[in-house]
């Protein structure tokens, strides 16, 4: 029995490794039946909570040390070669730090605030597709899913907020949620989008509509289309401001209200948190990735060899990066900018994109010479003009000159 | 009735009850969110995991967010009310008459003497198609209700013309200027509009 249990062990990290379907299977059939279920669920659970807080110890490492560099200083470089253990410290410094509750808090909900903010952010990693067979559960209305347990995030942050009985926290609250509210209707109609072409809500099957490659080179990526493209850069605007990423920040805006609905919180519930900050800025790329970037789908056709969680991770990882890169290059937005931004731009020309959609799917019959050509060529235009319209009457008659830089060169 | 079914049933009414005898109101909508959670987890137990999920999305995601601000913007000082209110007897009257007519309506239905149908399946897919073909007109005007009732929302919102606006704050500054005595509330100035 043991030898089975540990030969199917064996069997399951290597087709795990090797990429091959059913990595479960031998370990599941070597346990008794009563312990199979559980042991399935663990089993999909356990790397879950292990890679991506793991994941979110080098995410903060690798942030500290490139917006550093951004702003010509060395980052954090003391603790063990190169600073490598820093996380570790944090680690350790959280862990160990005092838990201070405020006296008139309300102690219940201040407590639950964090439990109930990392809880769904986990959640939404079970409908990801890490891999071409390592997918924890391919529900028909994964997205569905996805956005569901997105949404009961925002009332953990009241909870948060609104406990800690600090006029600073509440506003932090406040703020925060009127952001989640407005950028989650452009987030959910540039998805809309690919799910009005993919022709499903299975995030399994959006992957798979989106494996192959045109003409031998060029993946059929959705984010090689015109509306697929304005969709993807749409769905990352929206996604920073959904996980309170610069230059969205504003609801923890040191300068202004301290650290927000973060105010009263310290030791291991600050940390939860901060965790939940990042896992969920994991899971909305891994979206994105999904949604946009082929998933597991290799970029070049004889790069087919390698394990398709690769391609995942690194297209994660890519965007991880570029929201470090944003974090570091702009400052931050006004409530009233952030509000009009989303309201006025966002909402706008993301309903545009799903006219534009819903014209690339049915100009899909032409079969003329050059009718590809004459598509995107239609289809880009009907982003762009608006945009640059848009954007002209948005700004108003403010002109915008070559800065001089007095101190600075 | 299996454990599951009594565990989601027993939280979802715990939670209704605290709701309605909290006093704090703000714990009485985060009750409500739980009432809603519940709710959402019967649905997906009896096997119909799009509504359980729009479920969560609407009611846990918006209505519950709704509920929060509006009980914090429309703050009143009123004296704590007691728990049990004075028209208890009638209350209790009309929720048993209400019982009565439902239960009697559900019991002389035609679904208690059909059997249900085999397999349901209520895939996404087939909601996504009886939406866009059979109920395409339903759909159509529930959409122009509700963008209806949000174009009367910003109506409401909007209370003075924006001109009407300018004028007041055009007023106060030759106050001002004037050396008339300052308004004990001075309007906000028409920049920040």
């Amino acid at each position: 029995m043991i030898i089975a249990l540990l030969k199917g062990l064996f069997l399951m990290i290597w087709k795990v490794l090797g990429d091959q379907p059913d990595p479960k299977a031998d370990f599941l059939a070597a346990l008794p039946e009563a312990l199979r279920v559980l042991a399935s669920v663990v089993l999909s659970v356990v790397p879950i909570m292990v890679t991506f807080p793991l994941l979110f110890a080098i995410t903060t490492l690798l942030e500290r040390k490139g917006l550093g560099r951004i702003q010509n200083r060395l980052g954090p470089n003391r603790v063990g070669p190169c600073g490598i253990f820093q996380p570790i410290a944090d680690g350790l410094k959280m862990i160990t730090k005092e838990d201070i509750v405020p006296r008139n808090a309300d102690q219940l909900v201040h407590f639950l605030a964090p439990i109930a903010l990392v809880i769904p952010t986990f959640l939404a990693y079970a409908v990801l597709p890490f891999g071409r067979h390592l997918v924890p559960i391919n529900l028909d209305a994964g997205i569905l899913f996805f956005f569901a347990v997105g949404a009961s995030t925002e009332l953990s942050v009241f909870m948060a907020g609104w406990s800690s009985r600090n006029k600073y926290s509440l506003l932090g609250a406040m703020r925060a949620i009127a952001q989640m509210i407005s950028y989650e209707i452009p987030l959910i109609i540039s998805t809309v989008t690919v799910i009005m072409l993919a022709g499903s809500l299975s995030l399994v099957d959006i992957v798979a509509k989106q494996t192959g490659f045109v003409g031998g080179i060029l993946p059929h990526w959705n984010v090689f289309t015109p509306w697929g493209f304005a969709g993807f850069v749409m769905f990352l605007i929206a996604s920073l401001a959904e996980s309170n990423r610069s230059p969205f920040d504003l609801p923890e805006a040191e300068s202004e209200i301290i650290a927000g609905h973060l105010t009263e919180y310290s030791g291991f519930k600050y940390a939860l948190f901060f965790l939940a900050e990042y896992l969920g800025m994991f899971a909305v790329s891994g979206l994105a990735v999904t949604l946009f970037l082929g998933g597991w789908s290799a970029p070049l056709p004889y790069l087919d060899w390698m394990p398709t969680y690769v391609w995942f991770m690194a297209k994660l990882m890519a965007i991880v990066c570029l929201f470090i890169w944003i974090r570091g290059t702009l400052p931050r937005l006004r409530v009233d900018q952030l509000l009009n931004f989303a309201w006025k731009f966002m909402l706008p020309m993301s309903l545009l994109n799903l006219v534009v959609a819903a014209i690339w799917h049915f100009t899909s019959v032409w079969s003329f010479p050059g009718e590809l050509a004459a598509r995107w060529l239609l289809c880009a235009a009907m982003i762009a003009i608006p945009y640059v319209w848009l954007g002209r009457a948005l700004s108003g008659d403010k002109k915008s000159t070559l800065r001089i830089y007095r101190f600075a060169d | 009735m299996n454990l599951t079914f009594a565990i989601l049933a027993a939280l979802t009414v715990v939670s209704a009850i605290a709701a309605m005898s909290l006093r704090n109101l703000v714990h009485c909508a985060l009750c409500v969110a739980v009432t809603f959670g519940g709710l959402a987890a019967l649905y997906l137990k009896l096997g119909a995991p799009f509504v359980g999920w729009a479920q969560v999305l609407i009611y846990v995601g918006a209505v519950a967010i709704l509920i929060v601000f509006a009980i914090l913007l429309t703050r009143s000082d009123a004296p704590a009310q007691p728990v049990v209110s004075k028209s208890w007897v009638a209350g209790i009257a009309v929720a048993l008459l209400v019982f009565g007519v439902l239960t009697r309506a559900v019991m002389t239905s035609e679904i208690t003497i059909q059997q249900p149908p085999a397999k349901p399946e209520p895939t996404v897919l087939k909601i996504g198609t009886e939406l866009m073909t059979r109920y395409v007109l339903p759909l159509e005007a529930t959409g122009l209700l509700l963008t209806a009732a949000t174009i009367g929302a910003v109506i409401i919102a909007l209370q003075e013309p924006v001109s009407k606006r300018k004028n007041v704050a055009g007023s106060s500054n030759t106050e001002q200027a004037g050396g008339a005595s300052p308004a004990p509330n001075p309007p906000i100035p028409g920049g920040h509009v």
